[in-house]
């Protein structure tokens, strides 16, 4: 227990990293994903191609995987680098590698929404003259959206708990990098293990409850 | 049946010609739809009365032969194509009014974003529709919560609100409870008064009477006949229809 005290404000800011890569994260991947959605039911044949071909190789590729590739292949290779501060590109490469991956995921809730609406609300939507993307946006996708409300945020709390393999991208800063980091001088605690769980799921649960609330709240009566 | 003094067709088809795969449900259609016209279309199931309807704002496109709308060509795609179907109404069998909008809003969205009118003249004259076809009490529910009648009376001040130059109906009573399909006939028949072009696919005998101008019977994908109303329902002139309305008279 004392242990836990004792590290509990390092263990703490490293929490707060996991919070912050969440909340960009979350933001990212829902734009992402919405991208990625229009685009694998979009007319043009090109962009149904791209949009396909992106989600299943993003989707199948462990995220570790795509987070090392972030930081050695994208970053030390290629160059893309978001701040010469190497904690702060750090935090973005990351933030790239779970958004890009967390997006696939978005994107197949999504596309299962879009499935729930019936063909007549296109075909309304067209038959007032709006425009394919007018009708994505005001029509079919704020329905698909209510539709998946609580699946989203079953993504969402993967993704929050994803965070904690930021080590992968050589980002050594979130709770899991200062959890084995405190294990490596005071040996391994179970009060420090238990600490952390209870902290995620102090986020994680109201996230369940409230996504449960929403989907009721905003259901589309048919 | 002349309005402005323009005399020329509304909407001309010409040899048009639609398959579904080896289906061939429009064979060599020749059909004009005059100014303030209003058409009736019956015909049995299958007949591919609803392909016609659909093809007139190219929700189906066709294979071969030419629409023409109001002097021009249908466009294919595009900008210019969605301007088409905002000046063609259109009423769907099943309503499908948008789920997650008000009625109010149902009928000012193709206003605002279609038209680009201020929100406030939009909803100023959604409220006068509604007003019109007698549900402006219900402007702030959802679609879920009026009745099949009422929820096909918003549609069709859906299609009002973009001030349309013809409305396509297709069986807009069919999928009613009878004792709500007067109420929806009732709003069709003022709009025919008003001079507005309507084709109606319908086997309402009762409003082809009192307003079609003129009826056409189809059956397997050919316009079979055309006829008055009167004389349609009366005295047809080809067995097909004499059938066909035997059928539909005796039940
Ligand atoms: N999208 C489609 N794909 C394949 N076949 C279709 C499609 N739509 C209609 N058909 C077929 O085309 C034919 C004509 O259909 P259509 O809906 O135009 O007939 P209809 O006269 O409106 O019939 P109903 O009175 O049943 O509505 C039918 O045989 C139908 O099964
Ligand atoms: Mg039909």
């Amino acid at each position: 227990m004392d242990e836990l005290i004792e590290y509990g404000p390092y263990l703490w800011e490293g929490f707060q990293v996991n919070l912050g890569l969440s909340a960009v994260c979350a933001v990212l991947s829902l734009v992402l994903g919405t991208i990625l959605v229009s685009m694998r039911v979009s007319p043009t044949p090109v962009l149904r191609a791209a949009g396909t071909a992106y989600v299943n190789i993003v989707r199948n590729t462990p995220l570790t995987l795509i987070l090392a590739f972030s930081a050695l292949g994208l970053s030390d290779q290629i160059g893309l680098v978001f701040s010469e501060e190497p904690s702060t590109n750090g935090f973005w490469l990351v933030v790239m590698g779970l958004s890009a991956y967390t997006a696939c995921f978005v994107c197949e809730a999504l596309r299962s929404g879009i499935n729930t609406v019936p063909f007549g609300q296109a075909e309304a939507a067209r038959a007032i003259g709006l425009t394919f993307s007018q009708s994505l946006r005001m029509i079919i996708l704020p329905q698909a959206f209510r539709a998946v409300i609580s699946p989203l945020g079953s993504v969402m709390i993967a993704m929050i708990k994803n965070t904690t393999v930021a080590i992968a991208a050589g980002y050594l800063a979130d709770v899991a990098f200062k959890m084995k980091d405190t294990f490596d001088t005071t040996g391994v605690s179970i009060p420090i293990f238990i600490g952390i769980a209870l902290a995620f799921m102090a986020v994680i649960l109201p996230i369940g409850l409230f996504t449960g609330w929403l989907a009721k709240r905003l259901a589309v009566a048919r | 049946m002349t309005e402005n003094g323009d005399a020329t067709p509304l909407v001309r088809l010409e040899d048009v010609n639609k398959h579904f795969g080896n289906l061939h449900v429009l064979k060599d259609i020749q059909l004009t739809v005059d100014r303030g016209e209003v058409l009736v279309v019956i015909g049995p199931s299958g007949g591919g009365k609803s392909t016609l309807c659909r093809t007139i704002n190219r929700l189906e496109t066709i294979d071969s032969g030419t629409i023409v709308f109001d002097g021009e060509p249908l466009p294919a795609e595009g900008k210019a194509l969605a301007r088409l179907r905002s000046e063609v109404g259109m009423v769907f069998q099943s309503f499908n009014l948008f789920a997650h909008k008000t009625i109010l809003e149902n009928v000012t969205l193709g206003p605002i974003k279609v038209r680009g009118k201020a929100r406030a003249d939009a909803e100023r004259r959604g409220m006068e529709l509604l007003e019109r076809v007698g549900i402006a009490t219900q402007a702030e529910k959802y679609p879920a919560q009026l009745s099949g009648g009422q929820q096909q009376r918003t549609a069709i001040a859906r299609a009002l609100a973009m001030d349309p130059k013809m409305i396509l109906f297709d069986e807009p009573t069919s999928a009613l409870d009878p004792e709500m399909v007067q109420e929806v006939l009732d709003v069709m028949v003022g709009l025919a008064r008003d001079g507005m072009t309507m084709v109606v696919v319908t086997h309402e005998m009762g409003f082809a009477r009192r307003a079609a101008n003129r009826v056409v019977f189809m059956a397997d994908g050919q316009i079979v006949e055309e006829n008055t109303p009167e004389e349609f329902f009366t005295n047809a002139r080809t067995d097909r229809a004499k059938d066909f309305l035997s059928k539909i008279l005796t039940h």
